[in-house]
């Protein structure tokens, strides 16, 4: 099914202290597809979108056993460069974080702490990352105003622009759309599917019908197991486990 | 097991089909009754209780896409109306094909007999137990049931082809006389085997409803 991962998950384990998260989780993710991740509340898929860039690690207790091979590396081993990592892979959250500050400084922040100086360069990067996430012809004459004064759906577009800017290879967005109205998340869905032909997207949602949506491929984790990973084509309109089917038609109680 | 008030609902589509089923085999049936027994009466009254049945096909569609809209219904739920939408079409043209038998039972009725009816009464049970059983196989999601429609369907076939080399060889060949009425047995015959088709569609839909692979067209 997967022709070119840009990451192999393999035989990963998730534990919080003693409590295992996610148990023997294999997956491929497709190079510049949407992964939709989705599976009730506790479930394990928000652990598992956080062990991508180790976000996990700043929890007491964490512990991973397995691997995340991005680029032939292992991922989880003790020698990886987390802020290398996390420029690599990007992630946006259920609530758009922007920074207290303006909307230029927002974008300019990664490549800030990434050590770029030369203006022309934080210049370029930020309207080709307010373009890329759909954002620039809203906010191109006023980049000095306050992120705060953007409505919620233009926030969270900063916050996917704050995340383009370092260049990553991978977007991993955990409910990015779930405190936005039907017409914000449109244009969140839109520009998923334009970022897809940049970045590989993992997507973690509550809305079937988003997954359904905006997906390629689509994972259902349960117990913090992968259940079921397939097409979503297939995983909505014929899945294979009856588990599956009773949690994405909402019989699951 | 979460109790959906949803559940009800594809129930009540469950049932409506099942009426809709009901009125277009009363129909083939009384089709047929009226070309026997040359009841001109009976003919119009189909006829007329057609609008009926197109007024119950609009409600059912009508229903099928309040659920898609208001539901966003997936997997099975989303096979379950999909193709119920397409079963309720499939029955709407069945009931049309005995409003045409039933116009042909209109033309016979003032003239002598052609002939005993003996296929065309076989044919119309083969039909009905057609419809009949396709309808089974949807409420009892059987795809076997299904297949086996699929194969009586092969049966329409030969049953038709025998009753209209019948029809032309003995009758209209020999004496031409015959022609108007061995043209409307030719076109009951017809009509006969196009409903045996539709109920074949049925079934294709049903294999799709039960397990998700398309058999339309392989047949």
């Amino acid at each position: 099914m997967i022709k070119d991962p840009v990451i192999e998950v393999i035989d990963f384990n998730f534990y919080y202290g003693d409590k295992r998260a996610l148990t023997d989780v294999n997956v491929k993710i497709e190079k510049n597809s949407v992964t939709g991740i989705i599976g009730p509340s506790g479930c394990g898929k928000s652990t598992f979108l956080r062990s991508i860039n180790l976000m996990n690690n700043l929890i007491l207790g964490a512990r991973y056993e397995g691997k995340i091979m991005l680029d032939g590396e292992n991922i989880i081993h003790k020698d990886v460069d987390v802020v290398e990592l996390r420029r690599k892979v990007g992630m946006v959250f259920q609530k758009s974080n922007p920074f207290p500050k303006s909307i230029f400084e927002n974008v300019a922040y990664g490549l800030r702490i990434n050590g770029i100086k030369n203006k022309d360069l934080i210049s370029r990067r930020i309207e080709e990352s307010l373009k890329g996430a759909a954002l620039w012809e809203e906010v191109k004459d006023r980049l000095n105003a306050s992120a705060f004064d953007l409505s919620g759906g233009q926030q969270q577009r900063l916050c996917i622009a704050r995340a383009l800017a370092v260049e990553p290879d991978i977007l991993l967005m955990d409910e990015p759309a779930s405190a936005l109205d039907p017409t914000a998340t449109i244009k969140i869905e839109e520009l998923i599917q334009e970022l897809k032909k940049k970045y590989t997207i993992i997507i973690v949602t509550h809305n079937m019908q988003q997954a359904a949506r905006v997906s390629d491929y689509t994972a259902f984790f349960m117990m913090g197991k992968l259940i079921e990973y397939n097409r979503t084509n297939l995983m909505f309109t014929n899945p294979e486990f009856k588990i599956t089917e009773d949690y994405i038609t909402g019989r699951f109680g | 097991m979460v109790d959906r008030k949803f559940d009800k609902e594809l129930n009540e589509l469950n049932n409506k089909i099942l009426k809709m089923a009901a009125l277009t085999q009363e129909s083939i049936y009384l089709a047929i009754e009226a070309v026997k027994h040359r009841d001109r009466s009976l003919a119009e009254k189909i006829i007329e209780k057609d609008q009926e049945i197109d007024a119950f096909e609009l409600d059912i569609d009508d229903f099928s896409v309040e659920l898609l809209a208001r539901r966003q219904p997936l997997a099975g739920d989303l096979r379950f109306i999909t193709t119920g939408m397409k079963i309720n079409g499939e029955l709407e043209r069945i009931a049309d094909l005995a409003v045409n038998i039933a116009h042909r039972a209109i033309d016979l009725s003032d003239k002598p007999l052609l002939k005993p009816l003996i296929d065309i009464p076989i044919f119309s049970d083969l039909s009905i137990n057609m419809v009949k059983t396709t309808i089974d196989a949807f409420v009892n999601r059987d795809a076997v049931l299904a297949k086996k429609v699929i194969e009586m369907d092969k049966e329409a076939n030969l049953l038709r082809n025998k009753i209209q080399k019948e029809l032309v060889e003995d009758y209209i060949a020999k004496d031409l006389s015959t022609l108007s009425r061995a043209l409307s047995l030719f076109l009951v015959a017809q009509h006969l085997e196009r409903i045996c088709d539709h109920a074949k569609y049925i079934s294709e839909g049903v294999i799709y409803l039960v397990s998700a692979r398309v058999v339309k067209h392989s047949y």
